[in-house]
């Protein structure tokens, strides 16, 4: 693997930090969580977004949305509440608009796929199936802020696998599926996208929540219940990815909570083979590096050559 | 107008009451230009219940000293901490963030009408910047500044360099009693131009007044933020554009982008 020079590390003997998903051959383990980090451009001045393993883009959907109205987050101990919504601006003005900037810009991406109907995903996958810079996508079957379709998708064995079978005839690079931890059994939902040819599931989406301001009387979201993400939902996540990676054999993306490389770490342990960096991104922009660097010093300090072996080492 | 991630030193923390706060922060580089209207986001550490960063309007650049002003009205638990904060103390900012409000070109003949500034509470904050470099381009703007009474009003001498000062406060303690636009000034001359930062209510007010009289009228936003970037498109204002992000595309808004019913 290629390094960059100026980098300060421990040994002189680095480590392996490469991995892949699916066809999807990242330099390190360390995503961004759609929705969290626009679509890179935005952190340019802050990051070295050909040091990020894949940048995972805004959800998208096939039409336009406007997303849910103000107020849209609130912060909670730990954490942050959101409903935004997939605000976006659709599949067709990402196409013309947003994908030749980022082809220009040397880094990975994967568009984050969401829709109110099947037909919704499987159009708006097979759109993206035709962009050679965009090597994968993940389906957003989880997303709480939508009253029609994401989440409702995701919380019934049936219905994913319906929405993935789908996607999966007309997609046909490394498609990775986002699950939703509002489930009774997670690891029953991830069997059945696997089922039907995910080349990854990645856990956690956030955990629905609401806030209350009782001065007010009033939800502090327009939507009433929104999103969980952050440090407070960690644990939640950690144990998710531990039950599904024991269930099934593709790659588990971890999501929830990191904040930094010993996060990371953990996650991997519990047998994620990448992880996707989220909220952290609100409170320090420079995080994924961090994460990166830190995830190297990590392997350094134990002797591992490579980050693959890390991945589901927990000694349980 | 790139933006940069960087720890400053608290070089004072001045309590002007037991409220508000001037912070006063360097750092070793050489501050970039900065717009009116720009914010900086604070993180705020060592709180366990505060996560996000904190949006924080400039209120002044001190380039001699290579300082940087913020105003700060301590409301709660992210500001309350950077109220402890002492000299020496290390604050990491992420800044400038955000638009500005729009200039007039340089080197054209001041107006015989003025630009009038209305900062109302911690509001008048980014007016200070916006009244230096208004005055900088030859200009000579007049404030209208309001507050609950005269402790909360802020350096005063520092805007009578750049303009005229009017003053309101609801108590009557300083300047003509009410709120802003009730104040004499607005029937006594006509203005070019409006900019305007404070409460919701004030600012819709202000915008009402500017709208009947056919003036030009910007005002900026506070919605509740997360990333600052333009990437969580938590922070958005329903505008004739559609949800706008008020870190990106605003803070600042011209009156006739929004949506209010005023």
């Amino acid at each position: 693997m290629q390094r960059r020079s100026g980098i300060q590390h421990k040994s002189t003997e680095m480590a392996d930090l490469s991995i892949k998903l699916g066809q999807l051959d990242m330099i390190n383990p360390v995503m961004t969580a759609s929705g969290t980090f626009g679509y890179g451009e935005e952190f340019a001045d802050l990051v070295d977004l050909s040091r990020i393993g894949c940048i995972i883009v805004k959800g998208t959907t096939l039409k336009h949305r406007e997303g849910n109205p103000y107020p849209r987050m609130a912060e909670t101990p730990q954490g942050m509440l959101n409903a935004v919504g997939l605000q976006n601006k659709g599949v067709d003005y990402f196409i013309q608009h947003i994908y030749p900037r980022l082809k220009a810009i040397p880094a990975a991406f994967c568009v984050n796929v969401a829709g109110s109907s099947i037909d919704d995903y499987s159009l708006t996958a097979q759109m993206i199936d035709d962009l050679d810079h965009i090597p994968a996508i993940e389906l957003n079957i989880s997303c709480p802020n939508v009253k029609q379709g994401g989440m409702s998708f995701g919380v019934k064995p049936e219905c994913a696998a319906e929405v993935v079978a789908a996607v999966r005839k007309v997609y046909h690079k490394t498609l990775i599926v986002k699950l939703s931890p509002n489930v009774t059994d997670i690891a029953e939902i991830a069997r059945a996208v696997e089922a039907e040819g995910a080349d990854a599931v990645s856990l956690i989406n956030t955990l629905m929540g609401m806030a209350v301001d009782v001065e007010t009387r009033r939800p502090l979201l327009s939507t009433v219940t929104g999103g969980l993400s952050g440090p407070a939902v960690k644990p939640v996540a950690l144990r998710m990815v531990w039950q599904v990676a024991k269930a099934v054999k593709v790659p588990v993306v971890g999501i929830g909570g990191i904040m930094n490389a010993t996060d990371a770490v953990e996650f991997m342990l519990a047998g994620a083979s990448a992880v996707e960096i989220g909220t952290a991104n609100f409170v320090d922009p420079s995080v994924t590096m961090k994460v990166v660097d830190g995830i190297d010093e990590y392997l350094n300090r134990h002797g591992y050559k490579s980050v693959q072996e890390i991945i589901g080492a927990l000694e349980a | 107008m790139k933006k940069i991630l960087s720890d400053f030193i608290v070089s004072e923390n001045i309590h002007l009451n037991d409220h508000y706060i001037l912070l006063k922060l360097t750092t070793e580089a050489p501050l970039p230009d900065m717009l009116p209207g720009q914010f900086v986001e604070v993180r705020i550490d060592d709180t366990p219940e505060v996560m996000l960063r904190r949006p924080i309007s400039i209120n002044f650049v001190d380039k001699a000293n290579n300082m940087l002003w913020l105003l700060i009205h301590l409301i709660g638990k992210g500001t309350f901490h950077l109220g402890t904060l002492r000299e020496g103390d290390k604050l990491n900012l992420l800044f400038p963030l955000g638009n500005s409000f729009s200039l007039p070109d340089s080197g054209t003949a001041p107006h015989d009408k003025p630009f009038l500034l209305v900062g109302g509470g911690a509001g008048i904050a980014p007016m200070l910047l916006l009244g230096q470099l208004l005055a900088e381009r030859g200009y000579r703007p007049t404030f209208l500044l309001g507050a609950r009474n005269k402790e909360d009003l802020f350096e005063l001498e520092q805007f009578a360099s750049y303009g005229d000062v009017c003053l309101s406060t609801e108590d009557g303690s300083l300047g003509e009693k009410g709120f802003v636009t009730q104040h004499s000034v607005l029937e006594k001359q006509t203005f070019a131009r409006i900019y305007s930062c404070g409460p919701k209510p004030m600012m819709m007010a202000v915008a009402r007044y500017a709208k009947s009289h056919g003036i030009e009228c910007e005002v900026s936003l506070e919605n509740k933020m997360a990333c600052g970037l333009g990437a969580c498109l938590c922070c958005v204002e329903d505008t004739k554009d559609g949800n706008q992000c008020v870190c990106k595309e605003g803070p600042v808004f011209n009156i006739n982008q929004l949506k209010w019913q005023i």
